[in-house]
């Protein structure tokens, strides 16, 4: 995996990150369509993800859960606007309660993901994330997620470890 | 901590002062030197009042800051304001990459399992 670029713009508050896999369109696809591979990347190892409901079509609901080390949840929702397996995903991320209802009061932001086959193999992903505003996208990454980064980059090391 | 150093009521005051496109512009201009408020009311078609307007909001929300030089305002953008706000993207750049990291190593796993699952006859790899 190779993040070939980013493009952050502060005034339109948007984040567009590209990587590159050796994999078909297809393989990266299942990462995201299949619930039990999504929760073992979308979360860090120390605010797992469980995904409690995973309709990945358009006009479908997915909910996760992520679990705080001191056990406590933040749940999550996408309202899926568009798929086309193994071409593209659009959703409206949000925050919702424990029953999956949405939070109101939270920031929402979308997020569109596309697969492209590259030329001589591979695949190349692109995450588009747009936030109504960057003061959104702050209280996004205040509501625990900034934990997440954290232990995250910490634990880079014990990853590397890990799947060598 | 990389969000705490603007206050939610600071961030969305930044944010609200970014939402203009002509806002953005006094803010990408006054970067590169100071700016009387009537030189900048030129570039823009609307009156110096309105101008005067728009630099207020910026001030307010700390990007920019107005210095009186004889009987002109001076306007002059607070590149630490605007550090601040890109702050949050990179905090989310972090995220996305530390779990990018997480998602080559699944998919690494993923596509060596399905190379050792036969595909058919030929592959001799016992199930």
């Amino acid at each position: 995996m190779t993040v070939t670029d980013v493009r952050k713009d502060t005034e339109a508050a948007t984040m567009e990150i590209t990587s590159e896999y050796d994999a078909t369109t297809d393989q990266v696809w299942r990462l995201w369509d299949d619930p039990r591979l999504l929760e073992r990347w979308w979360g860090p190892p120390t605010y797992p993800a469980t995904v409690v409901r995973h309709d990945l079509t358009p006009g479908g609901t997915v909910t996760y859960f992520m679990t705080s080390p001191e056990g406590e949840r933040y749940h999550g929702l996408w309202q899926v606007q568009d798929v086309e397996p193994a071409k593209l995903i659009v959703v409206e991320d949000k925050f919702a309660d424990e029953a999956g209802n949405v939070d109101p009061e939270l920031p929402t932001s979308t997020m569109q993901v596309r697969f492209a086959e590259r030329d001589g193999g591979g695949t190349t992903m692109t995450i588009l994330s747009t936030f109504a505003s960057t003061e959104a996208m702050a209280q996004t990454l205040e509501m625990g997620m900034e934990e997440g980064i954290r232990s995250a980059l910490g634990q880079t090391d014990a990853l590397l470890a890990e799947t060598a | 901590m990389v969000v705490g150093v603007l206050t939610p009521a600071e961030t969305d005051l930044v944010f609200h002062a970014l939402a203009d496109a002509t806002r953005r512009d006094i803010v990408a201009h006054a970067m590169v030197g100071e700016h009387s408020v009537s030189g900048l009311a030129r570039r823009y078609p609307m009156s110096v009042t309105a101008v005067q307007k728009h630099v207020a909001i910026l001030e307010r929300a700390g990007l920019v800051t107005r210095v009186r030089n004889g009987r002109e305002t001076l306007v002059r953008t607070d590149i630490d304001a605007v550090r601040r706000a890109a702050d949050v993207l990179d905090a989310f750049e972090a995220l996305w990459r530390a779990r990018l990291h997480r998602f080559g190593d699944v998919l690494a796993e993923e596509t060596s399992a399905a190379l050792l699952r036969p595909t058919d006859d030929t592959t001799g790899v016992p199930t």
